[in-house]
């Protein structure tokens, strides 16, 4: 089989064909689950490599690594992976945080462990297949797929709470799913006679049914929009919204993550906050933006009034909390805020920063639970009002603690700066008053940190059960690691990654507003950076 | 036409005649064979003999006894339903009547009987054709309710189901009268063209529709005429309430499709909205109700009321999406819904009646297997992908989508999400709770065929479900 042909197929399905193999294992021989499942995410992640090595980043607006085949025929449905920059970003930070949360499962997961990695594996094929999907149908088949390991992670190894927070998840989220089925329905049938009407569109994709997303893209321009009424467009834009704004999650859909998070192990946090939430701005990105253009347009008060909400109402949340999960839970929500801020700019300052600020929060609020995790297990409580002083016997551990916290608030040199700067610049050139909000929230943000900081690492340690914590061992290390390199890699020579996201992110802003570059100086800033 | 006999008509309903002389073996038999399990195996080699003799109509257009009756892929679509769902439901029955000790031969034959009656009910292009089916299957089933008969719920079931059934039978009785008055034919064809030369709002075409309609909803049981089935199927045997609930739905849809589509088509624009009326009622009720059971053969119930209230989205939409919709999803939910009965009958032993959710407690420690594959038939039944209640649930959106029947999409669509909820407290059950001294399976040769069958397809059609499509079209194109 040749690898490069087929590697997005390989990438996506390797977790899957690793899981399968693990249902045959003893489930009594622990070691051996434990060691395999570490294998296959590292080796995941080591395949998923060549896509970075062999991505075309010149053509980077084009799908690469494409295959197709056909799948059910007379649904027009077919098996169609590619990538293009977007989601070329956001394969790689799967198959990144994969392993990180497999490793971090290792001392924390005694129960049930053979099951407990089946459906880590099975969650990270799931997520993959989202990102290189270009299949509507297959797209929503993996979908919901991840829905059933996620609820299974949380209800099975969650905690005190975790049957309510697991059906919470499953309900919100499905709500959402269904209703984007809908309006996924709604496009495949306007599709034929779209074509018909418009010949150029019927030479590219046929004239029959089709799930093809590329065909969806095509079709933008032509979707019949009225403005002041609600119309097709904003129909399915109205739809999709449920979608993906339940899994963001956007402010007012934003109840179900506080729950989840706490209550999920710390692996199912790390790629609930980590991926899983990219997959409802991916879904923003990919489908709502360039395939309903015009409803785009015509929601960006509504979409920017629930960010600025969500940015400032997850801070000032956030910062009332005692639990240190709950207090990052809604930190979430914050920087979500931002990514969606960012991205209804709708100018390639704001998109850039956008997804580039996805990577960050998958990369901090991914660490920092991680952080939490650690704490957790060796105190089996995360009240902030039972630590304190912990620098002083956990020194690594505060060293990491602060780089991530630095990461999160978004500190010059680090990634997080990278992205909320770039936002704030997007925001900005489109309306000074929705930088002004951002910027509150960036204030927020490191008030909220930074005195979590203070109250768990800092002044005397006083609860003596703090007084002989060990510090960071091996394993922890090497789950903290990648991270703290990415954060400094994105933070010092964010260029390759703007590179993979430069063009994708021009061929959005032009389905969006097909006469943006002729208004060339405002696309300055974008080449100073470069 | 001509004759109203000939001699070739025999041809016609080979699969019928097969079931009822094997039937009528099988009661005879019963006599002299003490073993009758035995009964049970003669009895699916009746039903596959008969799925031969079908199989060899397939391609055959044809109408007998002067156009009564008639040959088609839909009719043999709906056959193949029928027989698959009486032999896997007597696959599940053959050591769960010893369990209940009541394992007796005319068991099996009745199911025969049923099974037959279904068959004419799916091929009858007239009224009384269609009425003498039906009256076949539901006499046949009023008994294998009342099954148990030291039982005292199941002869409550069997006596409440036959009363309401009864009573819905001569509902039906009266619209089937008036349309005999309106068009002096019991035939379905005449019955659309005198309906057509009608207005629209005549009261006398509207009275025939609306009291032939309410009793086909009893037959599906659409809200409001659904009380009858929690009782029915939580008393019934459960082998039977599988039955009941794949083979005896799919028939009352097989009827249903041919007069609504049919013989009443004329008069569409005014049932569309009494159905779609009792279709959003239907899931609803049917939804909610079962969030409160705890009892799981009455949450099965209640699902199973909500999963007619889906399928009538398919003639709703009344297209050619909707109508393939209308089959596989009965199709799928044939598999999948037996595949879950095939589970809650392994729980019944000697000494637990295993019909409350905490009997279900921690299976998966004790029967890994029977959970997992449980999770995956609930999981079909809620319409998660890759399963093939997903296809079925695709299907029907998209029929109402195309249709521009998006309210009703719409609110199809959220109480596809509600179920979910209530499919997750198996779930939780037997996955997420300590086992108890009750959880526990027993196995048979029997259940864990039906068990095989099920999951194959369940996954098959998730996974593939082109050349089932494929049947469902050719069965719905060639069919109208």
């Amino acid at each position: 089989m040749d690898f490069r042909a087929n590697i997005l197929t390989i990438v996506t399905f390797f977790p899957l064909a690793g899981m399968i193999v693990l249902l045959f294992f003893n489930k009594e021989n622990k070691t051996l689950i434990k060691w395999w499942a570490n294998i296959i995410g590292v080796v995941g992640f080591l395949i998923s490599i060549p896509l970075w090595l062999w991505f075309d980043f010149d053509r980077a607006d084009q799908f690469q690594f494409v295959q197709r085949v056909p799948w059910i025929q007379s649904l027009g449905a077919e098996y169609h992976v590619g990538i293009d920059g977007i989601s070329l970003l956001l394969v790689m930070l799967t198959t990144l945080l994969g392993p990180l949360a497999i490793l971090s499962s290792w001392s924390a997961i005694e129960d049930r462990v053979k099951e407990y990695y089946a459906f880590l594996l099975m969650l990270q094929a799931g997520m993959l297949g989202v990102f290189v999907s270009l299949d509507f149908f297959m797209f929503y088949v993996f979908w919901e797929v991840m829905l059933v390991p996620m609820y299974f992670l949380i209800g099975v190894w969650g905690g005190a709470r975790k049957l309510y927070a697991a059906i919470k998840f499953f309900l919100y989220t499905l709500v959402g799913s269904v209703l984007l089925l809908l309006g996924i329905l709604a496009l495949y049938f306007t599709y034929p006679t779209m074509a018909a009407a418009h010949p150029e569109l019927a030479q590219q994709f046929g004239t029959g049914y089709t799930f093809n997303i590329e065909a969806f893209h095509a079709m933008g321009q032509f979707l019949p929009f009225s403005a002041g009424v609600m119309d097709f467009q904003k129909w399915v834009f109205l739809a999709f919204f449920v979608g993906f704004a339940i899994k963001v999650p956007m402010f007012p859909f934003h109840t179900w993550l506080p729950d989840a998070h706490v209550e999920a192990p710390t692996a199912g946090s790390v790629i609930l906050a980590g991926v899983l939430l990219k997959m409802g701005t991916y879904g923003f990105l990919r489908f709502s933006l360039p395939i309903l253009p015009e409803a785009t347009k015509a929601f960006v008060p509504l979409m920017v009034t629930l960010s600025i909400i969500a940015i400032v109402y997850g801070a000032l949340v956030a910062m009332m909390q005692p639990d240190m999960k709950k207090l990052v839970a809604y930190s979430s929500v914050s920087h979500m805020g931002f990514v969606m801020l960012g991205m209804f700019a709708l100018n390639p300052n704001g998109l850039n920063g956008s997804i580039i600020q996805q990577i960050n929060h998958g990369i901090s609020t991914g660490a920092l639970f991680l952080i939490v995790g650690i704490i957790y297990e060796r105190r089996h409580t995360r009240e902030i009002s039972q630590f304190g002083g912990l620098s002083s016997v956990m020194p690594k551990y505060a060293t990491v603690f602060l780089i991530m916290t630095m990461s999160s608030i978004g500190l010059p040199l680090l990634n997080g700066f990278i992205g909320e700067f770039t936002i704030m610049q997007g925001a900005f050139q489109k309306n000074i008053w929705w930088a002004v909000a951002g910027g509150a929230g960036i204030v927020l943000g490191a008030a909220y940190m930074l005195w979590l900081y203070q109250r768990t690492m800092f002044g005397k340690l006083e609860n003596p059960a703090n007084a002989k914590l060990p510090d960071l061992n091996l394993r922890e290390w090497a789950t903290l690691v990648p991270l703290i390199i990415m954060a400094f890699w994105i933070g010092l020579y964010p260029a390759p990654f703007f590179r993979a996201l430069d063009k994708p992110v021009i061929k959005l802003v032009l389905k969006v507003y097909p006469d943006y570059l002729q208004g060339a100086p405002r696309l300055e800033a974008q080449g100073e950076r470069k | 036409m001509g004759q109203f006999f000939r001699i070739q008509d025999l041809g016609a309903i080979a699969p019928e005649l097969e079931l009822v002389i094997m039937g009528m073996v099988l009661l005879i038999a019963d006599l002299l064979i003490k073993d009758k399990k035995k009964l049970g195996v003669f009895a699916i080699i009746g039903l596959g003999l008969s799925g031969v003799l079908l199989y060899r109509l397939t391609g055959i257009e044809t109408s007998a006894y002067g156009g009564v009756l008639v040959v088609d892929q839909f009719a043999n679509f709906f056959k193949l339903i029928f027989l698959l769902g009486a032999a896997l439901s007597i696959a599940l029955s053959l050591k769960y009547l010893d369990i209940e000790r009541e394992n007796h031969g005319e068991y099996y034959a009745l199911i025969l009987f049923a099974t037959m009656g279904m068959m004419f009910m799916a091929g009858a292009v007239d009224l009384v054709t269609l009425y003498i089916g039906l009256e076949t299957m539901a006499i046949a089933t009023y008994v294998l309710v009342g099954f148990l008969r030291s039982n005292q719920r199941s002869n409550e079931a069997s006596l409440k189901y036959f009363l309401l059934g009864a009573f819905s039978s001569g509902i039906l009785l009266y619209g089937m009268s008036l349309l005999y008055g309106i068009a002096g034919s019991t035939k379905f064809i005449d019955i659309a063209e005198a309906l057509s030369r009608r207005p629209l709002t005549d009261p006398i075409s509207l009275m025939a529709m609306i009291t032939l309609a309410a009793g086909m909803f009893f037959k599906i049981a659409g809200v409001p005429f659904h009380q009858w089935v929690p009782d029915a199927y939580e008393g019934a045997p459960t082998s039977i309430t599988a039955f009941m609930s794949v083979a005896v739905k799919a028939a009352s849809f097989a009827m249903m499709v041919r007069v609504f589509m049919v013989a009443i088509y004329p008069l569409r624009p005014q049932w569309i909205p009494i159905m779609a009326a009792v279709s959003i009622m239907t899931m609803t009720v049917g939804n909610i109700a079962a969030i409160t059971q705890s009892n799981v053969k009455r949450l099965l119930a209640y699902s199973s009321i909500s999963h007619a209230g889906y399928i009538l989205l398919g003639i709703i939409a009344g297209n050619e999406t909707g109508m393939i919709a209308v089959g596989i999803y009965l199709l799928v939910y044939t598999f999948t819904n037996l595949g879950a009965w095939a589970v809650i009958v392994a729980l019944r032993r000697r000494d637990v009646i295993g019909e409350h959710i905490d009997e279900m407690s921690g299976l998966f420690f004790k029967n890994p297997v029977a959970a997992v594959l449980m999770l995956i038939f609930l999981l079909s039944l809620a319409g998660i992908p890759p399963t093939a209640g997903f296809i079925g649930k695709y299907y029907l959106f998209a029929a109402a989508i195309q249709t521009g029947h998006n309210t009703l999409a719409v609110i199809a669509v959220l109480n596809a999400a509600i179920s979910i909820y209530f499919y997750l407290r198996i779930v939780v059950a037997m996955f997420m709770r300590e086992p108890t001294e009750k959880t526990g399976l027993v196995y048979s040769p029997g259940l864990l065929t039906v068990l095989a069958v099920a999951i194959i397809f369940t996954m098959v059609i998730g996974l593939y479900p082109d050349p089932f499509i494929t049947l469902a079209r050719q069965a719905v194109i060639l069919g109208f």
